[in-house]
C-alpha cells in the first residue's frame, strides 16, 4: 500500500481488481489442495472397506491417476467452462445441478440484505444520536445478545415461536418442488429470511453506531454546527456520508457472510439452495460438488470485499483525497 | 484484503481499540460490570452442567426408557423422551462436555498460533510481515464454516479434523488483532532497550511484547471462543459430529427438531444451553472490552 500509489480512482480500482484475482487464484489452489491433493479422496468417498478395484475405478473417474498439476489444471479450466466436473452422488455435471439452486440462494441473500441493511443503518444511527439514552442502551444490549447466537439456534427458536409450538402462523420448512421457484411460495421465505436478518443486522448496526459516534465528534461536524447549519443538514450532508463509509465495507462483508450463513439456514428449512447442497455434499463426500461450491462461495466473498474497498473510497469524501 | 484502504476497524473486533493495562486489574475491573457478572454466571452454570451433569443423570444417556417423544412425566422422566425414546434430561446432562472441550481446545490452539504469527509479523517489520499477513488474508477469504466443511468433506467428521480446521481458521483472525495491538508496542523505547541488552528474540516476543497486548487478546479470545462454540454446535447440528450416537447438544437439536410440535423439550433444552453459553461468553468479552476502554479513558484524562 505504501509502494503502489497513484492513478487516482481508476488506478486504485485496477490494483484492487488485480489483487482480488490473485487471491481468487490462491483460493482455488487451497480448495483443490484441501480436497484432492491431501489424503486420498477415493478412500474418503468409499470408506475403509473399499475393494482395490473399486478404488481404482473411482481414482480413474476423479483423474487421480494423473500428476497433481494436470489434475489441478483440468479442474481449473473446468471452472471457466462452468462444468466443475461430475457429481459423484448424482452422476450429473455439477454445473447443471447448480443453476436453479444458485437463483434460490441468491433470492434469500438479496431479500435478507435488502431488509437488514437499511434496518441496521437506521437502528445504528439512531442509537448513536441517542447515545447512552434509553433507545441506545436497549438496542445495544439486544444486539450484543443476538450477535452471539449461532444461526441455527435463531432459526430453530423462530420455528418454535412461529410455526410449531407457540404460534402456528408460518410453515416450519420451505421446500420448493423441482420446476417451481421459491417466490411462488412467499410464506416459506419469511422465516429463512428473518433468520438471516437477525444473524447480520446486529453486527452492521453496531458498526454503524460506532462509526456515527466517531463522526459526530469530529471537527468538521462541530464546524458545520457552529456555522449555524440546521441539524438536519448537519446530519444528512456532513455526518451520514462520512459515517456510512466503514459501513459500506461491513455491508459487503455482511453479504459475504450471508453467503456462508445460508448453509445452516437452508438446511434447517430444507430450502433447495447451494447451502443445503453443500451440507449434502459434505455428508456424502461428493468432492466435485464441494470444490465447486467452495469456489463459488469464496469467489462471492472475495468479489464483494473488493467492491467494498472500492465503494468505501468512492463514498467517503475524506479518503478520496488521499489517493 | 482491505489493507489497501485506510482500513476501518475490522467489524469482528470493533470494540477492541488496543486497550492496555495489566490483565489482572482488567479482569477485576470488568467484573464490576453487570454484563460481565451475568456472562460469568451463565458460562459457569453451563460448565458446571457439562462437568457434573454426567454424575447427576438419572439414567444412562443411551438407555431406552419410554416410547419415542413421550411427554415430560411419562415413566418418571423429567423432560420426556427423545426421538428414539431415550431420556431427554439424562442426554442433556451428559451432552455438554464434548462441545465445551472441543471449543476450548480448538480456540486455544488457534490463539497460540495466531499470537505467534501476529507477534512475529509485528516485530519483524520486513517482507515477512507482508507475506504472513497476505497469507492470513487469503485464509480469511473463506467464511469460517466453509473451510471447516471443506476439511470435513475430505476426511469425514473426525474429531481431530474439526479441531484442526477450527484452530486454523481462528488463527488468522487472532493474528490480525495481535499484530495490530503489538505494532505500537514494538515502537516503544523499552523494546529497543531489550534488543540492546542482547535479549533473545523469543524472550522479547513472548516475555516483553505479549504481556503488553493481553487486553485486546482477552477480548479476542472470548469472541473466538463464542464463534468456536457456535461452529462446533453447528457442525453437530448439520449431522457432522465425531460420533452421531453420543449425546451432544448440537446433535440433540437436529434429532429432535422434527418433534418440535409435540415434544419440544428434546430440542429446547439444548437450544437454551447453547444460547446461554454463547451469549455468556459474548458478554464476558464485551465486559473486558468496556473495562479496557474505561482504563484507557482514565489514562488519557
Amino acid at each position: 500500500m505504501k509502494r503502489l500509489r497513484g492513478g487516482g480512482i481508476p488506478g486504485f480500482v485496477l490494483r484492487r481488481a488485480l489483487l482480488g484475482m490473485l487471491v481468487l487464484f490462491l483460493v482455488s489452489v487451497i480448495v483443490f489442495a484441501a480436497t484432492q491433493a491431501l489424503g486420498d479422496p477415493a478412500r474418503a468417498i468409499l470408506g475403509r472397506e473399499a475393494t482395490p478395484d473399486r478404488l481404482e475405478v473411482l481414482r480413474k473417474q476423479l483423474n487421480l491417476d494423473q500428476p497433481v498439476l494436470t489434475q489441478y489444471l483440468s479442474w481449473f479450466s473446468g471452472i471457466f467452462h462452468g462444468t466443475f466436473g461430475t457429481s459423484l452422488a448424482s452422476q450429473l455435471p455439477v454445473g447443471d445441478m447448480l443453476g436453479p439452486r444458485l437463483v434460490n440462494s441468491a433470492l434469500l441473500v438479496v431479500c435478507a440484505a435488502v431488509i437488514s441493511i437499511p434496518l441496521s443503518i437506521i437502528i445504528g444511527s439512531y442509537a448513536a444520536l441517542r447515545r447512552e439514552r434509553k433507545f441506545d442502551k436497549v438496542s445495544s444490549n439486544a444486539m450484543l445478545v443476538l450477535t452471539a447466537l449461532p444461526e441455527f439456534v435463531v432459526a430453530v427458536l423462530l420455528v418454535i415461536l412461529f410455526s410449531t409450538t407457540v404460534l402456528h402462523l408460518l410453515p416450519a420448512i420451505s421446500p420448493v418442488p423441482p420446476g417451481h421457484w421459491p417466490w411462488e411460495y412467499p410464506d416459506g421465505l419469511i422465516l429463512p429470511v428473518a433468520t438471516l436478518v437477525i444473524a447480520v443486522a446486529p453486527y452492521v448496526s453496531r458498526i454503524m453506531r460506532a462509526s456515527m459516534i466517531e463522526v459526530l465528534e469530529t471537527d468538521y461536524v462541530e464546524m458545520a454546527r457552529l456555522k449555524g447549519l440546521p441539524e438536519r443538514t448537519v446530519l444528512y450532508k456532513h455526518a451520514l456520508p462520512n459515517a456510512i463509509g466503514p459501513v459500506f465495507q461491513v455491508i459487503a462483508i455482511t453479504l459475504a457472510y450471508l453467503a456462508g450463513g445460508i448453509v445452516v439456514v437452508e438446511y434447517v428449512f430444507a430450502y433447495p439452495g447451494i447451502g443445503s447442497l453443500l451440507q449434502d455434499a459434505v455428508v456424502n463426500h461428493d468432492i466435485p460438488v464441494v470444490q465447486a461450491l467452495a469456489m463459488i462461495i469464496a469467489a462471492v466473498y472475495v468479489i464483494l470485499n473488493m467492491f467494498a474497498d472500492i465503494g468505501t473510497i468512492i463514498v467517503t469524501p475524506r479518503l478520496r483525497t488521499r489517493l | 484484503m482491505s489493507q489497501t484502504v485506510a482500513a476501518p476497524p475490522l467489524p469482528e473486533s470493533a470494540d477492541t481499540k488496543a486497550p492496555s493495562g495489566r490483565s489482572s486489574t482488567l479482569l477485576a475491573r470488568s467484573l464490576r460490570l453487570w454484563r460481565s457478572r451475568i456472562g460469568v454466571a451463565a458460562v459457569a452454570l453451563l460448565v458446571a452442567i457439562a462437568v457434573f451433569g454426567p454424575l447427576l443423570a438419572p439414567s444412562a444417556p443411551d438407555k431406552f426408557v419410554a416410547l419415542p417423544n413421550s411427554l415430560p412425566g411419562t415413566s418418571g422422566t423429567v423432560f420426556g423422551t427423545d426421538y428414539l425414546g431415550q431420556d431427554v434430561w439424562s442426554r442433556f446432562l451428559t451432552g455438554g462436555g464434548e462441545i465445551l472441550v472441543l471449543a476450548v481446545v480448538s480456540t486455544a490452539i488457534g490463539l497460540v498460533l495466531g499470537v505467534a504469527i501476529g507477534l512475529i509479523s509485528a516485530y519483524s517489520r520486513n517482507a515477512w510481515d507482508d507475506v504472513l499477513m497476505r497469507g492470513m488474508d487469503v485464509l480469511m477469504a473463506f467464511p469460517q464454516i466453509m473451510l471447516v466443511l471443506v476439511a470435513v468433506s475430505l476426511v469425514g467428521p473426525e474429531t481431530w479434523i474439526i479441531v484442526l480446521a477450527i484452530a486454523l481458521t481462528t488463527a488468522p483472525r487472532v493474528a490480525r488483532v495481535a499484530r495490530g495491538a503489538a505494532q505500537p508496542v514494538v515502537e516503544r523505547d523499552f523494546i529497543g532497550a531489550t534488543q540492546a541488552m542482547g535479549m533473545s528474540r523469543l524472550r522479547i516476543l513472548f516475555g516483553e511484547l505479549l504481556p503488553n497486548i493481553l487486553g485486546p487478546l482477552m477480548v479476542e479470545a472470548s469472541l473466538r471462543l463464542t464463534y468456536s462454540i457456535g461452529i462446533i454446535a453447528t457442525l453437530a447440528f448439520l449431522g457432522l459430529s465425531g460420533n452421531p450416537n453420543s449425546p451432544n447438544w448440537g446433535t440433540m437439536i437436529q434429532q429432535n427438531q422434527t418433534a418440535l410440535a409435540t415434544q419440544p423439550w428434546g430440542a429446547l433444552l439444548p437450544i437454551i444451553a447453547i444460547a446461554l453459553l454463547t451469549v455468556g461468553s459474548g458478554l464476558i468479552g464485551d465486559g473486558i472490552a468496556r473495562a479496557a476502554a474505561g482504563i484507557d479513558r482514565e489514562r488519557a484524562a
